[in-house]
């Protein structure tokens, strides 16, 4: 079942005619992905080749839609035209737009993540690496090759974090892995996700990766103490991270005393989250945890003792 | 990036926002003429990007001209917090009758805009939403609507501001969208005895993904302190500089942040933060190791990537490129792992550099790097 996207998933993908665009539609069906189409107003009618199969281009994500059924865009538009592409889509009402694309200005992403919110449409991202449930669907850019189906959700605001985690649990392999991003506001947040995996019956134990900035981790903690049953193991980056300055990621900046790496895992621990001092930790606590659960013991947030 | 207090200043009053008068110098001299042009008696402040000004000693009144260049001179070159002081504004002092507090601040968890307003200005707004939540008013903003006249109208209401800060409200609001800001903060917002509404001072943060449509703040905004920094910079390289020993590079932001975090577990300190993206080409590579290199404090450098779209053979050719390029003056420890990391590791091998060694793992590159750097 996976979250949010499965095998039955038909994709658009917005600035498909783009370089990045072309490079990793290519790689998303070559995972398996059903992309039925491409938009480009100026290419409209078109269809590109793309090894064993010709897709073709739409003038709209509307008639995109029209004429195939899609239900998710992936978008690879450059910043300045990102916010007039998501609206579009949100208007079109596709269920799922996830936008790739990094340095959108914070105005734009406040902007279409309200006005998809209130079309119904869920975003991921912006600046984002995309989700993928492995065997079934890729929407956007995380490699399809590192891991294989399995019972781990992850939930992640970065995209080699998580390609590193998919790398060292690769022989469990994961439900779906999802990349939220890193800017300061996201339309899909570690909550949603921890919601989403605690209902999917293919999710056995969720990973969530966190890095300095904000407060969504803190958040996340609390709801996991409170609604989530499945074990959750974390990871948080940027302990050696300086206040006030930016690393990498738009959001990933301390201002203050919130939004500390310290913070935010003494958090999840209170929730009985696992937090693992590096990657390789984290995923030698997935794998004992999983042992221990299938021996049948305790969930969240009780003592095993 | 944040703009200095004279920067916002000049925003705020094109934007129709009454500012004391104020002038800007990095000399003692012009300071002591711009005091007698502005009546005699000046407030001389530190430009510093950096809170806690006043208690360094970097804002001062001047009683006259000659006090002025005096104290000027004084405040010229001190360090607040790690910050050279480059320049001073000289600002016409004036009579407060009462300090309010206003600002739009982003909140990421809501997603939207966040109006703050307080009667209780001049003080850091922390400690007033701390030890009195109920003088803070904090009312969200519908980004469709922006701050009208009404929405202005009820901020005000809600945080007790006099009536005539509801126009301040609303060209705060234009400098916030039109310049692309992610926070404007005027602390405080005073009341003159002559009844008038004045910003005394006022924060800026610019959104740098807006950068594309909003170039009038240019280079003087931009720069680095840091002469390492600069120099990334105008490499394009992603690279903030840190105090420690161990040069370390990377691909992915989060990647290279847990890079910095383990190396600091095995008991070294990172020199810097260097995130190469995705691409990790020759040129980047040899860019980013001359960087790391020219820094006097690194003893050992980390090249820690995982090939995800990236093929490791490509990073690992980049690196003996880059080391035609560069002379590497200090060991160096790769880690590759993911895509095509064999390929990778035995084209490390066969060039077979003295001063390169390669871990198989993360936490082994990062032990043997911090080690390294700890013997020499």
């Amino acid at each position: 079942m996976a979250i949010y996207l499965t095998k039955e998933s038909k994709l658009l993908v917005q600035g498909m005619t783009g370089g990045e665009g072309m490079k990793h539609t290519r790689r998303m069906l070559a995972a398996g992905t059903d992309v039925v189409g491409g938009v480009n107003p100026r290419k409209a009618g078109r269809t590109v080749d793309f090894d064993d199969r010709a897709v073709p281009v739409f003038g709209s994500v509307y008639e995109g839609i029209e004429e195939t059924g899609a239900d998710v865009t992936v978008v690879f538009v450059p910043p300045a035209f990102a916010k007039a592409a998501v609206i579009e889509a949100a208007d079109a009402g596709i269920a799922l737009a996830v936008v790739i694309t990094e340095g959108i200005p914070v105005h734009d992403s406040v902007a279409f993540t309200a006005y998809a919110q209130a079309k119904g449409t869920r975003i991921i991202g912006p600046n984002c690496p995309g989700l993928i449930t492995p065997g079934q669907s890729n929407a956007g850019i995380i490699p399809a090759d590192i891991t294989k189906p399995g019972r781990i959700g992850l939930v992640s605001k970065s995209g080699t974090l998580t390609y590193q985690l998919m790398y060292e649990l690769r022989d469990i392999g994961f439900s779906t892995c999802v990349g939220i991003g890193g800017d300061p506001v996201v339309g899909t947040t570690h909550i949603d996700c921890l919601a989403a995996f605690e209902d999917d019956p293919d999710t056995e134990l969720i990973v969530m990766i966190g890095e300095i900035g904000g407060d969504a981790e803190e958040r996340a903690a609390a709801y996991i103490r409170d609604h989530v049953t499945k074990p959750v193991v974390g990871y948080i980056a940027g302990f050696t991270a300086p206040e006030g300055r930016t690393m990498g990621h738009a959001g990933a900046i301390v201002s203050g005393s919130s939004g500390t790496a310290q913070a935010k895992k003494e958090a999840l621990e209170a929730a009985g989250v696992q937090v693992g001092g590096t990657p390789t930790e984290t995923a030698h606590l997935v794998l004992a945890r999983l042992d221990t659960e299938h021996a049948g013991t305790a969930p969240n947030g009780t003592n095993p003792d | 990036m944040d703009l200095f207090e004279h920067q916002a200043r000049e925003l705020f009053a094109e934007y129709g926002i009454l500012v004391p008068r104020a002038e800007v110098t990095d000399s003692p001299k012009e300071a002591r003429e711009i005091a007698r042009r502005l009546g005699g008696r000046v407030v001389v402040k530190a430009q510093v990007k950096t809170g806690g000004r006043g208690k360094a000693g970097g804002v001062k009144l001047a009683a006259d001209p000659a006090a002025t260049e005096l104290t000027a001179r004084q405040i010229l070159g001190m360090d607040i917090k790690g910050h050279t002081v480059g320049k001073v504004m000289l600002a016409q002092p004036v009579d407060i009758e009462r300090e309010f507090y206003v600002s739009y601040v982003l909140d990421r968890a809501a997603g939207h805009f966040l109006a703050i307003a307080s009667a209780e200005g001049g003080m850091e707004i922390e400690e007033v939403a701390a030890t009195r939540p109920e003088a803070v008013a904090r009312i969200p903003v519908d980004p469709a609507e922006g701050v009208t006249a009404a929405k202005a109208a009820h901020i005000a209401e809600a945080a007790g501001l006099p009536p005539q800060a509801v126009d301040v409200l609303v060209r705060l609001w234009d400098v916030l969208v039109r310049e692309d800001a992610v926070l404007v903060e005027v602390n405080p917002l005073v009341r003159t005895a002559q009844g008038q509404i004045l910003a005394l001072d006022g924060k800026v943060t610019l959104d740098d993904n807006a950068h594309f449509r909003q170039a009038r703040w240019g280079d003087e905004a931009a720069a680095h302190d840091d002469p390492l920094e600069a120099a990334a910079a105008a490499k394009g390289l992603n690279y903030v500089k840190l105090d420690g020993e161990v040069g370390i590079i990377g691909n992915g932001a989060g990647l290279v942040m847990s890079t910095l975090d383990v190396v600091a577990g095995c008991g070294a300190r990172p020199a810097n933060f260097l995130d190469i993206g995705g691409g990790a080409s020759a040129q980047i590579m040899a860019d980013g190791l001359s960087v790391i290199l020219s820094d006097p404090a690194v003893k050992s450098v980390f090249v820690n990537v995982f090939g995800g779209i990236t093929a490791c053979d490509a990073v690992a050719d980049g690196i003996v490129q880059a080391l035609e390029t560069v002379q590497l003056t200090k060991p160096l420890v790769v880690r590759l792992d993911g895509n095509n990391a064999a390929r990778g590791r035995a084209i490390l091998d066969g060039h077979a550099h003295p001063l390169v060694q390669q871990a198989t793992t993360m936490d082994g590159a990062a032990r043997r790097a911090a080690d390294l750097a700890n013997a020499a």
